[in-house]
């Protein structure tokens, strides 16, 4: 927790930041889907024999399909992304419980970061262009400030210390693997990223070296709340000291219902902006059928507003997503980060600033 | 929304174990439910913050902090505040951080066990995201010197700011406030060292902030809290005067500084400031003849005490005097069966005399929401008691006279109005949920359905309202609605109603409802059977009339075509004159202006319209008919105005800003700079195509501004001001303390103090910051009849009714990250107490109304506004001359 050196990633990427609005990569879920995977294909030679169904345990297949997943993310990167995510987005010891591979998440993690670093590579061996990969950390399936039991408001069922611990050891695993940023993402409790935050922080110092983190919220419905009740101004000021390369929302909802609340948080975040939606509203099938161009018009309309610096796609998207958001922003000038005079800036669900 | 501001925060105390007795019982007793609504309590009561204290001897602290901060993160209505976790040891603080998802305040850390405690506490503190309370305090003790609070507070925030990265605006200093007047002469000095001590910090250690609890202060006046509460509130005077910016207080009991009797608060003065050897002395010599007096008050004629009880309560219920309702509803209660028959016995009765005399014209507006506040307190009183009795006995409640559900609709903020037929409604036996401002139609179809309302009432202010009234219409006709739909609001009125909203709706019926007092009738014709099919039929053959009378009209109007009527436009003389360069370019920022200065340029005439009381000001105030209500009204409008401004429960902001301009056809073209080559943004005008007689021009904004081609170098203004900052928070308190007509005073009054900044502002512009009339001097009526020069319209009113315009002057303005007004997306400001528009300084500027405009100004105009021509047509859709569904309907 004392100051700590930074990587040389932060300036290659605030670099690239002035010049033009980053393009983050869409949907791993989506693009696994595709694969249409059965259970022997999830369980792989090494698995073969494990006592629960694992079909569905995407983060898996960094270690059963590496190839398939560095091809998802090579064809992010060549559709235009600067940044993918590592398909870890359930890689903490919590999540894993689900399958009792506990003991993996370290391997899960750095396998992770390391195909997606593979892809960077070729990538960038292509045309030149410097590609970055940020360690995914999902927000588990636990709530920290949320009881699981309605009849029992007061209990939890995970802890602070617990999910620290967790996302401690997850984020550990993935800068070994070689990840340059940490994207702390889809956060529906925000006591939940808190946790990370406060676990990364100790891992910086530990390290003496920090690296860019990204924090990227979710809000959970058109109420404009996360699932935990806290509104984006509230969000913001919780995690505000995490000191992120950006903030930003992903999921839940597609770019015309998630437009408000990026620009609210594009108003009052002194740091780069950064918005993943998901390719609409599931339709009644629950899928998400959003087309690129339809996306892309409404994510090029942010970057004409001036509310972004970073896009992506969540749930739904693909390279053709990507590609056509990638030639809509490709035109406009990234927002220009406010001057955000000191104040107190306080929340609880909502936002309170003390003007004195 | 933007985030609710303040200047002195009240920190909330009672969930403190040390500070509250009947806290700590609740914990002791594990009564945590209790203790939830105790926490509750002061939200509602106006805690900006809560303070959470577990520290008690007997208690498992760490666990008590656990599980009370887990119970009320599930309480949506107190955790939307931040939480104070407060304790004295270290591993307390660090279980309660653990366990909020907000950004809260740790109380406290310091050096007192050394510098490197105080860091590793300071390191993780930050960690978990949270601000902080340093006491001052170090291995030597608790700082009571100025001096010794200085220099602890310099080199904690050293510390904290250059070695810990601590951001200096999360630090919060307490600097001790230690008790005074305890016959020991080196207490004499403290309150003066604590208000030098946090002036000193406020001027040298940037953007840090002082607390502290004050009830320490006046410890040894124990037992005699009318003294206790006139220290504090002298002491909080002069603390915050020297930047004292948060405080531990107990709200309620805090006296106001002007209304302590004289004699006293300069007693309490001569000791809070150390003024004479005997100021202890003297302070408990007078403070003999206050103790256990209640506040005196002007003697009032209390003959009517010793009547009935029913009698006492229905004069109680007339006159709005809510000062013995507890103890008369407690005794009729013990008189009667069942709690239940008090409301339908003397309350009701008392209330059927207010409807009948506000039906008669005898009694007015603020009269019956003065008794709409006794009945209210009555009822929370009986409250309990018919909730022991339905547990007790399984009983139901009686059934009140109808549901009806009331929302000011999406995108608009207004809502004074709807506040007051809410109120009339629930005097007249009517369950009314109220959804508030800014409400989404389905919001609306969803509380309407689950609740199954036998009404619905919709209420607007803004033009867009209007439409958003037609979409919920047409969604209760999909939705196969059948509830009547009441319609009402500034911008509504009977013939939209009926052409645009009522057809939408054949299901049910729609209703305009003209003001308040006719919302009973309406409302009591349409849910009864008996009354109901005549009552429809009526209203849809009055409507029948009235749409058909419309469209006659509509064809008799001829308008003039666009480009004749810009060969007509109004030529201003800029040849012979000289545009004054403003001395301000760009924009200028007022971040917290003096309430006090707006009082005198108030207009009260449109206040008392809003309660229904017709008159100008000040004549209103002897007039035969309503000039008793009238000066209640005031009386008690000026009281609270005072406390408004002593208190500072409003803030008032402003930003205003002048550019380079010149017209170019209808547009208004905004220049960076005075080199006028870079275009910085475009005002869009309209122009009048109604019929003139011959010399009287078709007048558009753009005609105020020299045109390009004249060569003339000219400018233009925005201004926008708002005294709304404070004002929901405060009004919402009011309301769920029962207290209906305090919340529409504090808005209707905070309309007011944004019309008079407005008013103030544009003074200050012609004398000052525009400067063409520097040595004006008006008075207020002469301000308020426009005796100037210059003019200052609003998008959205007469001379350009879009309101979309407002986006174009807020970006100018940036008006939202300057002062934190926001527009909604019917481009209503929040907060609503705010006022808009540009300054235009040719002495022939004057206001003038738009009206009606033909389809080939509004595609002209669509397309130099970048926008569709059907969007337009929406946005102007009150002042279109045509129906732009007819004349689609004609082409195809």
């Amino acid at each position: 927790m004392t100051a700590n050196h930074p990587s040389d990633t932060f300036e290659a990427l605030r670099e690239a930041a002035a010049q033009r609005i980053l393009i983050l990569d869409g949907a791993m879920g989506t693009m696994i889907q595709q694969l249409k995977l059965d259970e022997a294909g999830y369980r792989g030679e090494r698995f073969r024999t494990w006592n629960r169904d694992l079909r569905g345990n995407n983060d898996l297949l960094n270690l059963t399909q590496p190839a398939a997943v560095r091809d998802i993310h090579l064809a992010y990167f060549l559709a235009g992304a600067d940044i993918v995510e590592t398909n870890t987005f359930s890689g903490t010891t919590i999540a894993m419980a689900d399958y009792g591979m506990e003991s993996l998440v370290r391997e899960i993690n750095i396998e992770g970061a390391r195909v997606a670093r593979e892809a960077a590579a070729l990538a960038q061996a292509k045309d030149g262009r410097r590609r970055f990969v940020a360690g995914a950390i999902g927000p588990t399936n636990r709530t920290a400030s949320i009881s699981p039991d309605v009849n029992d408001p007061g209990f939890r069922a995970t802890s602070f210390d617990e999910l620290a611990t967790a996302y401690g050891e997850q984020a550990e695993a993935l800068l070994e693997g070689g990840a340059e940023l940490l994207l702390i993402e889809t956060i529906f409790d925000t006591l939940n990223a808190k946790a990370a935050v406060f676990a990364i922080e100790r891992l910086f110092a530990a390290r003496d070296l920090r690296v860019p983190v990204m924090i990227s919220g979710t809000i959970t419905d058109l109420s404009g709340r996360t699932l935990s009740g806290q509104t984006p101004a509230a969000f913001w000021n919780s995690l505000r000291h995490a000191r992120p390369f950006s903030v930003g929302l992903n999921c839940a909802l597609g770019a015309r219902e998630m437009r408000a609340h990026i620009d609210e948080l594009s108003r009052i975040a002194a740091t780069l902006v950064c918005a993943y939606p998901n390719a609409g509203l599931p339709n009644e099938f629950g899928l998400y059928d959003e087309s690129p161009e339809a996306m892309a018009k409404l994510v090029g309309e942010f970057a004409a507003s001036g509310l972004v610096n970073i896009v992506g796609g969540c749930c739904g998207t693909t390279p053709d997503h990507i590609r056509a958001i990638a030639e809509a922003v490709a035109p406009h000038a990234p927002r220009e980060v406010p001057e955000i005079a000191p104040r107190l800036r306080l929340s609880g669900l909502e936002a309170f600033e003390v003007v004195a | 929304m933007t985030a609710p501001v303040a200047t002195f925060i009240n920190i909330g105390e009672r969930t403190n174990v040390t500070g509250s007795a009947r806290f700590r019982k609740l914990i002791t007793n594990g009564d945590y439910a209790a203790a939830l609504a105790v926490a509750r309590d002061q939200v509602e009561n106006g805690a900006q913050i809560i303070d959470v204290n577990m520290d008690e001897g007997l208690l498992d602290s760490e666990k008590a902090m656990v599980t009370f901060l887990n119970l009320l993160a599930a309480e949506p209505d107190i955790a939307r505040v931040p939480i104070m976790i407060d304790s004295s040891k270290w591993s307390v603080i660090e279980a309660g951080l653990k366990c909020i998802q907000g950004k809260g305040i740790v109380n406290s850390i310091s050096m007192k066990e050394g510098e490197e405690a105080f860091r590793h506490h300071a390191r993780l503190v930050r960690a978990y995201g949270a601000a902080v309370v340093v006491m001052a305090f170090d291995e030597q003790g608790q700082a009571d010197t100025y001096e010794r609070k200085i220099a602890i507070c310099a080199r904690a925030y050293r510390i904290l700011v250059e070695e810990v990265g601590f951001p200096p605006e999360d630090i919060i200093f307490d600097p001790n406030i230690f008790a005074v007047a305890t016959g020991i002469e080196e207490h004499a000095g403290y309150g003066v060292a604590f208000i030098e001590a946090t002036r000193w910090i406020r001027q040298n250690l940037p953007y840090a902030h002082v607390s502290g609890g004050v009830s320490n202060l006046s410890f040894s006046f124990r037992g005699n809290e009318m003294v206790r509460e006139a220290m504090h509130a002298v002491f909080l005077y002069h603390a915050i005067a020297a930047g004292m910016d948060m405080g531990i207080v107990n709200a309620g009991q805090l006296a106001v500084y002007d209304e302590i009797e004289p004699e006293l608060r300069e007693a309490c003065e001569d000791v809070v400031l150390n003024r004479r050897a005997d100021a202890t002395e003297r302070l408990l010599t007078i403070a003999e003849r206050f103790r256990g007096g209640a506040r005196e008050k002007k003697e009032a004629d209390l003959a009517w005490r010793s009547w009935s009880v029913d009698k006492r309560l229905q004069h109680a219920l007339i006159n709005g005097i809510t000062d013995f309702v507890e103890a008369d509803t407690e005794e009729a209660r013990l008189r009667v069966a069942r709690p239940l028959h008090v409301i339908e016995g003397p309350l009701m009765d008392g209330m059927n005399v207010v409807g009948d005399l506000f039906g008669a014209g005898k009694m007015f507006l603020p009269q019956v929401v003065k008794s709409a506040r006794v009945m209210k307190q009555a009822v929370a009183y009986l409250m309990p008691f018919m909730e022991q009795e339905k547990l007790e006995l399984g009983l139901t409640e009686s059934k009140a006279a109808g549901k009806v559900l009331m929302a000011t609709v999406k995108g608009d903020v207004h809502d004074i109005g709807k506040n007051i037929v809410g109120v009339v409604l629930q005097c007249n036996n009517y369950e009314v949920i109220d959804l508030g401002v800014m409400v989404p139609a389905a919001k609306i179809l969803e509380v309407a359905r689950r609740e199954k309302v036998d009404v619905i009432g919709l209420s607007g202010l803004i033009t867009p309202s209007l439409d958003e009234m037609v979409h919920v219409a047409s969604e209760l006709e999909r939705e196969g609605f059948d509830v009547p739909l009441l319609i009402g609001g500034a911008t509504t009125s009977r013939v939209h109603t009926a052409v645009k909203i009522a057809p939408h709706y054949l299901r049910g019926q729609a209703v305009y409802v003209t003001d308040a007092s006719r919302a009973v009738g309406v409302v009591s014709n349409l849910l009864n059977d008996n009354s109901r099919p005549d009552y429809v039929a009526s209203i849809r053959a009055e409507y029948a009339k009235v749409a058909d009378a419309h469209a006659k009209s509509d064809r008799n109007k001829v308008r003039v075509k666009i480009a004749d009527a810009r060969a007509n436009r109004a030529l201003l003389d800029f040849a012979g004159y000289v545009p004054p360069a403003p001395r301000l370019l760009g924009t200028r920022v007022f971040e917290t202006y003096d309430l006090a200065e707006l009082v005198p340029y108030i207009d009260w005439t449109p206040f008392f319209q809003s309660w229904e009381l017709i008159g100008s000001f000040p004549a209103i105030l002897d007039d035969p008919k309503v000039g008793i209500p009238a000066r209640a009204l005031y009386e008690d409008a000026r009281r609270m105005l005072e406390r408004i401004v002593a208190e500072k429960w409003l803030s008032a902001r402003a930003v205003v800003g002048f550019w380079p301009a010149n017209a170019v056809g209808d547009d208004i073209v905004l220049y960076r700079d005075d080199a006028r080559a870079e275009e910085l943004a475009r005002l869009h005008t309209l122009r009048q195509q109604m019929t003139k007689s011959a010399g009287r021009s078709h007048l558009a904004l753009a005609d105020f501004v020299a045109p390009l081609e004249s060569g003339v170098a000219d400018y233009v203004g925005g201004f926008c001001v708002s005294t709304g900052f404070g004002e929901p928070e405060r009004s919402d308190a009011f309301k769920a303390a029962h207290d209906d007509y305090s919340s529409i005073l504090l808005k209707a009054l905070a309309d007011r103090l944004a019309e008079a900044f407005a008013e103030r502002m544009h003074e200050r512009v012609r004398r000052e910051f525009w400067g063409y009339a520097a040595d004006e001097a008006l008075d207020n009526e002469a301000l308020i009849k426009e005796a100037y020069r210059g003019i200052r319209p609003a998008p959205g009113y007469p001379a350009q009714p879009d309101h979309t315009e407002k986006a174009t002057l807020f970006k100018l303005l940036d008006a939202t990250a300057a002062i934190g007004v926001e527009l909604t997306e019917s481009f209503a400001m929040w907060p609503g107490a705010a006022v808009s528009g540009l300054y235009f300084a040719h002495p022939d500027a004057a206001y003038f109304g738009v009206g009606r405009v033909e389809r080939d100004q509004v595609e002209d105009y669509a397309r130099r506004k970048g926008m569709g021509v059907e969007e337009a047509e929406r946005w102007l859709a009150p002042i279109l001359n045509y129906d732009p569904a007819t004349l689609k309907a004609a082409a195809e």
